[in-house]
């Protein structure tokens, strides 16, 4: 009986299938985790009312062109439009945040963060539309498939790389020579105080980030995801340090001979596994990723055909 | 581009300059001076050597 209903009435079906996996997509995307970012509620609510819009708008896109109202598309510019002032709005709202952080995000990290939150209506739009028109073409059951499959597809999508793909992570020893700090043997900054010294050698943890080729050492030099990483993870095991204190700051420093990348932290909770962690979980960003080995060889390519 | 904002000397070190210069009695004052100054400027402290500090702002 209600099967028979879903089938005569499939316009009404696809819209509200599609608008139901729109939205089921940007929930299963819309998480609150290390980053604490969309706080809970009034951040989430935001998202979750425009991933309502944006499921309903994809699926509604559908059945009306099914009937011949090619107008329709133009409420998907709309939509773009719409979604490109999230990004705005993310942006703004961290950037605001990010002169009140003890250790910042840094711009890199905070274009990255508006990057995906925009990116993430278009894929509740995409799964909505792809789940309508399933419905349109086969049947509800059809558009149930497609909407599983797309939200599974939407969140493969939406996995980053981490520092790892690029780095090999190791803990190193912090040393003191006079007022030169060192982790391994990268140098990081001259300490003046004695009492700044000691509080860096007994909560202060060490890390050397090896690149692991000629690519990574471009993107590890990138200052926005040292700022990254410096902020991941005092954000996850706090930081040593206040307002004021300029000589206890988290540092990221390049070795420039041998491209190694030398980072103290200071966490509140000297925990090394968790540090460690926490470290190699950083997202690549994609404002850093450089490919100069590829970029190299095209132009050397085109040159010789050419 | 950091900017010295203040120099710490022992009174053996010879300084001279523009930046505003604070002498010590000794090594125990040079690093209370330079302790007060860091945490007040909210400029970080470096020594170039055991009798002299500068006192350096990056803001």
């Amino acid at each position: 009986m209600m099967l028979d209903w879903l089938h005569s009435h499939k316009d009404l079906t696809g819209v509200i299938m599609g608008s139901a996996f729109g939205m089921a997509a940007r929930i299963s995307m819309l998480r609150s985790d290390y980053r604490q970012y969309p706080a809970y509620p009034h951040g989430k609510i935001i998202h979750l009312a425009l991933g309502l819009i944006a499921g309903a708008l994809g699926a509604v896109a559908v059945p009306a062109l099914y009937n011949k109202d090619y107008t329709a598309i133009t409420f998907l510019s709309l939509a773009a439009q719409q979604f490109r002032e999230v990004r705005n709005m993310e942006r703004n709202t961290l950037t605001a945040i990010d002169q009140l952080e003890l250790v910042p995000r840094g711009a890199a990290y905070i274009e990255g963060i508006a990057v995906v939150f925009e990116g993430r209506n278009y894929l509740a739009i995409l799964t909505a539309f792809l789940s309508s028109l399933f419905v349109m073409l086969i049947g509800w059951w059809g558009g149930l498939i497609a909407g599983a499959l797309s939200l599974l597809l939407a969140n493969h999508f939406m996995k980053g790389k981490k520092i790892t793909h690029i780095a090999d992570v190791e803990m190193a020893p912090l040393k003191m020579d006079g007022p030169n700090l060192y982790v391994g043997d990268v140098y990081l900054m001259n300490v003046g105080l004695d009492e700044n010294r000691k509080i860096i050698q007994e909560q202060g943890i060490g890390f050397i980030l090896t690149p692991k080729n000629d690519d990574a050492r471009v993107t590890i030099a990138n200052m926005g995801q040292r700022q990254a990483i410096l902020h991941d993870v005092s954000t996850r095991l706090g930081v040593y340090r206040d307002d004021g204190d300029p000589g206890l700051l988290p540092i990221g420093k390049l070795g420039l001979r041998t491209g190694k990348l030398g980072l103290l932290v200071l966490p509140r909770e000297k925990d090394t596994d968790k540090a460690y962690q926490a470290v190699c979980n950083v997202p690549l960003l994609e404002a850093a990723v450089r490919m100069p080995t590829e970029a190299n060889r095209k132009s050397t390519e085109a040159k010789q055909n050419g | 581009m950091a900017k010295i904002v203040g120099v710490v000397a022992t009174g053996d070190t010879e300084v001279g300059g523009g930046a505003p210069i604070f002498y010590a009695k000794d090594r125990d004052q040079l690093q209370t001076i330079a302790h007060l100054l860091e945490k007040v400027l909210d400029s970080a402290a470096h020594e170039v050597n055991k009798d002299l500090f500068i006192i350096v702002n990056r803001h």
